[in-house]
């Protein structure tokens, strides 16, 4: 890991939320509202196809016979939906074949933010689509990818250049009508990713996307529809941070896996998003919805780093519709301060010989909440269906929560399901340790957590698990008394 | 009429039977006023997700048993464990049987509740503990506002009860659609010990419908032992909530044996309210035939230092649904807090479900809490051991099932009871297994 104590500590100074900063760029704003006009006015202002506008006006409505859902375990001030502008693009739509023509306050943002594209295009191999407030303004690797027959784009360019598989699977695995959030998503999303990858193929780099929320008072709608068809793979990589804002501000994604038959998804995310100040003040909402579809022999493998956002809801879920497929899910929450949690994943056996494995790892400090909540069910006709989840709790101080509610159906008496869940807190003794050898309490405490949280760390992609570390030494600084 | 009206204009009636100038009566009518502002247990809301009260909602009930119905000592024998001297407490649809019971006055209290609450020696006990630990929801509301009649125990400091107490609800079933409402106190007082078994059956095979309330406080050191047979028929349902209230360093276990009847809904709720103390909560469920046991627990630690422990076994078959709501809540007061829950499942065929959501909330920092919860079927390797031994299937599944839930019965401390609650098992898997378990 090329990252020195120096480094830490400098960023330690600067910790309350470096990614806090605003990019000027001309904005095109709808005005605030929602209603049928507004859905028509994004769809046309994206050029979309007669069908789009009807499946989204067709989502509008059953969206406002929804009420806002209030069983999780969080507390907020609800957004008022008539207060947000719902399409918010970069005035200067880029279409660029090289860096060199992209607006520079835009490419100021990213050295910022420490992408760079040119950097990771030569060094980490890494394609990256870039969203910047719902539209997308650079795709890189397109050639290769291309070659290898694989579609990369932009969810609104696919809408128009592959409407047969969009119309095909859009919509399918996360139905408009599923839950608030999905179908406000399904009417208004502005932009996302989507992406393809053919029989047979092994996409040969990560895929990624980086989601930025930019204009004041602007949600974020990404709709994400990843298909892979029979016996492809990919890893897919989604990384989000967000400017310093006061206000809070809404962002509803909905994610769409489809894993054909002995194909292999994996989705990995870190989201460091405004998690509010220390008083609690401001941060994002972060209501996403995400699913896979397992078909034969497939697997779907979420992996997440939840730092950010002051409120969190969110639960990756797998359908294990295909015998022997396989679910995983590897998750690290870190509430600090005032940040609410309410994260864990949904494994559903439908077929035959299907796995899953959850392991989750919480770590609260400050005033905050964290809480687990998952369903392991297991289906009339999923014969032989396995199931092990553990839940692990790290405390910090004892004004903060650790919950866990995880919820487990059988129906199929040949399911073995285990359930485990512990918490507990940092031994003295286990910083003592440190102390002894001269590691300070700060980094003592970043070890610990570290190693608390390895099991799913290494589940990540390399390039983001260093910089999942880096993320969850800030998040927790200050929170040791 | 709907469940709610139907449950105020019974009380209406009810009121010219009960004495309205005592001061429970303001309790009463606080409660059907309560009653009627509650929204009735549905599957909405969160802690009756797995269970629909719906169907007994459709119906019409009466309150109070017109006749009095006697039973013969010869005819009930069976259900008391009359292999040991206790004291007897003993209701027939409702209403207590005097010619069945053997109470006492002498050093303690073991009576009626009718008794306790008009009595005026009894006024203090009442005023400081009736209604004191029960939340004030839906249903618990209702037993409260026709609070009348139970079981009255009051131990006094330093007493260690000489023999077990049973409680035996009979139901006859003679009339239809009968509501009965126990109501049951239990007052341990300090350094003070007790045992108490506490049995439902209905005789016949008419529908039965309790909905009882049992309040225990257990008092510094006290030791209170509850015991729960539930082997009902496939007609009878009960809604049994029970509320300890426990002072430092008291210790209280609550065995559950739920072995039949066509609901069971356990509403078993620790609240803690001094330190070092212990709770134990464990129990053995047992059923197919399309029935359906709940257990919904709750350890709610508020004091620094307490230990709780869960342990509850199931084992389902034919169409039978088992429902495990264990919640515990670790409050931030509540440092070095150790809690366990275990749940351990096992499905006998495909046509069992089984609905386990082991939660904890913990907001302190310094806490020893963990929690597993398995679903699975007996060891194959085990049965063929067993079997390749000259050990038939039957017995050999029923031998792994008993060292299955063992960990439960290990832990009744009276022996004529783990012996019954021994056969009632062997009973029900229908093997008899010739050695002492």
């Amino acid at each position: 890991m090329a990252y020195t104590e120096e480094e830490l500590k400098k960023e330690l100074e600067t910790k309350e939320y470096e990614y806090g900063f605003y990019t000027d760029i001309e904005s095109d704003t709808l005005p605030v509202g929602l209603n049928e006009d507004i859905v028509r006015a994004i769809s046309k202002k994206k050029n979309e196809p007669e069908w789009m506008t009807e499946w989204r006006l067709e989502a509008f409505r059953i969206w406002s016979e929804m009420v806002e859902p209030e069983w999780a375990n969080v507390k907020y001030t609800k957004p008022d939906f008539q207060k947000i502008s719902y399409y918010s693009a970069p005035k200067k739509k880029p279409q660029y074949d090289s860096l060199d023509e992209v607006d520079p306050e835009l490419l100021d943002t990213f050295n910022k933010l420490g992408i760079s594209l040119e950097e990771q295009k030569k060094l980490a191999g890494v394609a990256v689509d870039v969203v910047m407030d719902s539209v997308s303004v650079a795709t890189t690797f397109k050639k290769t990818l291309a070659e290898k027959g694989i579609i990369f784009c932009s969810i609104s360019e696919a809408i128009k250049e592959h409407p047969d598989l969009v119309k095909k699977y859009l919509g399918t695995v996360v139905p408009r009508t599923d839950n608030f959030y999905a179908a406000l998503n399904s009417a208004v999303f502005s932009d996302g990713s989507f992406c393809y990858i053919p029989k047979g193929v092994r996409c040969p780099m990560e895929l990624s996307t980086y989601f930025r929320i930019n204009q004041a008072g602007t949600g974020q709608f990404e709709r994400t529809l990843v298909i892979a068809d029979k016996e492809s793979y990919v890893s897919y990589l989604e990384g989000c941070t967000a400017p310093m804002r006061d206000e809070n501000q809404l962002h509803a994604a909905v994610v769409e896996l489809i894993a054909l038959d002995d194909a292999e998804i994996k989705y990995s995310t870190v989201q460091n998003w405004f998690p509010g100040n220390k008083e609690g003040k401001g941060g994002v909402y972060n209501f996403v919805t995400k699913r896979g579809l397992c078909e034969k022999n497939s697997k779907i493998s979420w992996t997440q780093v939840e730092t950010g956002s002051a409120v969190t809801w969110k639960y990756p879920s797998c359908i294990l519709k295909g015998d022997n497929s396989i679910g995983e899910f590897y998750s690290i929450a870190v509430t600090n301060n005032w940040q609410q949690a309410d994260t864990g994943t949904k494994m559903i056996h439908l077929g035959k010989n299907t796995k899953s494995t959850i392991i989750s790892k919480g770590i609260s400090a400050g005033q905050s909440q964290n809480s687990y909540r998952g369903l392991v069910q297991i289906n009339r006709r999923a014969t032989n269906a396995r199931n092990f989840s553990q839940c692990d709790s790290l405390l910090m101080g004892n004004k903060c929560g650790a919950h866990t509610f995880p919820y487990i159906e059988a129906k199929n008496k040949t399911a073995q399901i285990e359930h485990e869940a512990t918490t507990s807190k940092i031994g003295e003794d286990q910083i003592f340790y440190c102390n002894q050898r001269g590691i300070d309490t700060e980094k003592a405490i970043a070890l610990i957590v570290n190693g608390f949280s390895k099991e799913v760390l290494n589940k990540l992609p390399m390039e983001f698990a260093v910089e999942a570390q880096k993320l969850l030494e800030i998040s927790l600084e200050g929170s040791v008394g | 009429m709907d469940f709610k009206e139907n449950m105020i204009s019974s009380f209406m009636a009810f009121e010219d039977h009960v004495d309205v100038e005592n001061p429970i009566h303001d309790i009463r009518t606080e409660a059907i006023k309560q009653f009627e502002k509650e929204h009735l247990p549905s599957k909405k809301n969160e802690f009756w997700k797995y269970t629909s009260l719906n169907p007994y909602f459709k119906k019409q009930y009466s309150v109070y048993p017109k006749l009095e119905s006697a039973l013969e000592f010869k005819d009930v024998k069976k259900y008391f464990i009359h292999e040991i001297d206790s004291y007897k407490i003993v209701f027939v649809d409702g209403v207590y049987s005097s010619y069945l019971s053997q109470t006492t006055h002498e050093g303690l209290d073991v009576c009626l509740m009718s008794a306790a609450l008009t009595k005026p020696k009894y006024r203090l006990v009442i005023e400081n503990y009736f209604n004191k630990v029960a939340p004030k929801d839906s249903l618990n509301s209702l037993n409260t506002a026709f609070s009348r009649e139970g079981a009255f125990i009051n131990i006094p400091k330093g007493k260690v009860v000489d023999k077990p107490i049973q409680i035996l609800h009979f139901s006859t079933g003679n009339e239809a659609n009968l509501l009965v409402q126990p109501r049951n106190l239990i007052v341990a007082g300090e350094n003070s010990h007790v045992q108490i078994i506490e049995r439902h059956q209905s005789l016949t095979d008419n529908e039965v419908l309790t909905n009882g309330v049992t309040e225990i406080f257990a008092k510094k050191r006290a030791i209170v032992d509850y015991y729960k047979i539930q082997n009902d028929r496939l007609n009878a349902s009960l809604i049994d909530n029970t509320f300890i209230s426990q002072k430092e360093q008291s210790h209280v276990s609550v065995h559950t044996f739920s072995l039949g009847g066509k609901l069971t809904r356990n509403n078993l709720q620790f609240f803690h309210e001094g330190e070092r103390l212990d709770s134990t909560l464990k129990g053995i469920t047992l059923i197919g035939d399309k029935q359906h046991v709940d257990h919904s627990t709750l350890v709610h630690h508020a004091q620094p230092n307490c230990e709780s422990h869960q342990d509850y076994k199931g084992i389902y078959a034919d169409h039978s649904t088992g429902v495990f709501n264990g919640r515990i809540i670790v409050e931030k007061e509540a440092q070095k807090t150790n809690g366990f829950q275990q749940n351990n499942n096992i499905l006998i065929d495909d046509t069992a479900t089984i609905n386990a959501k082991p939660q904890l909330e913990i907001f302190a920092d310094d806490v020893k809490c963990s929690h597993g919860c398995t679903i699975g079927q007996l060891d194959d390797e085990a049965l063929l051991y067993l079997r390749s031994r000259g050990i038939p299937k039957k017995e050999a599944t029923a031998l792994l099932m008993y060292a299955f839930s063992n960990s439960v019965l290990d832990s009744v401390k009276i022996p004529e009871l783990k012996n019954r609650i021994n056969k009632l098992i062997a009973m029900k898997l229908g093997v008899s297994l010739g050695f002492d378990l």
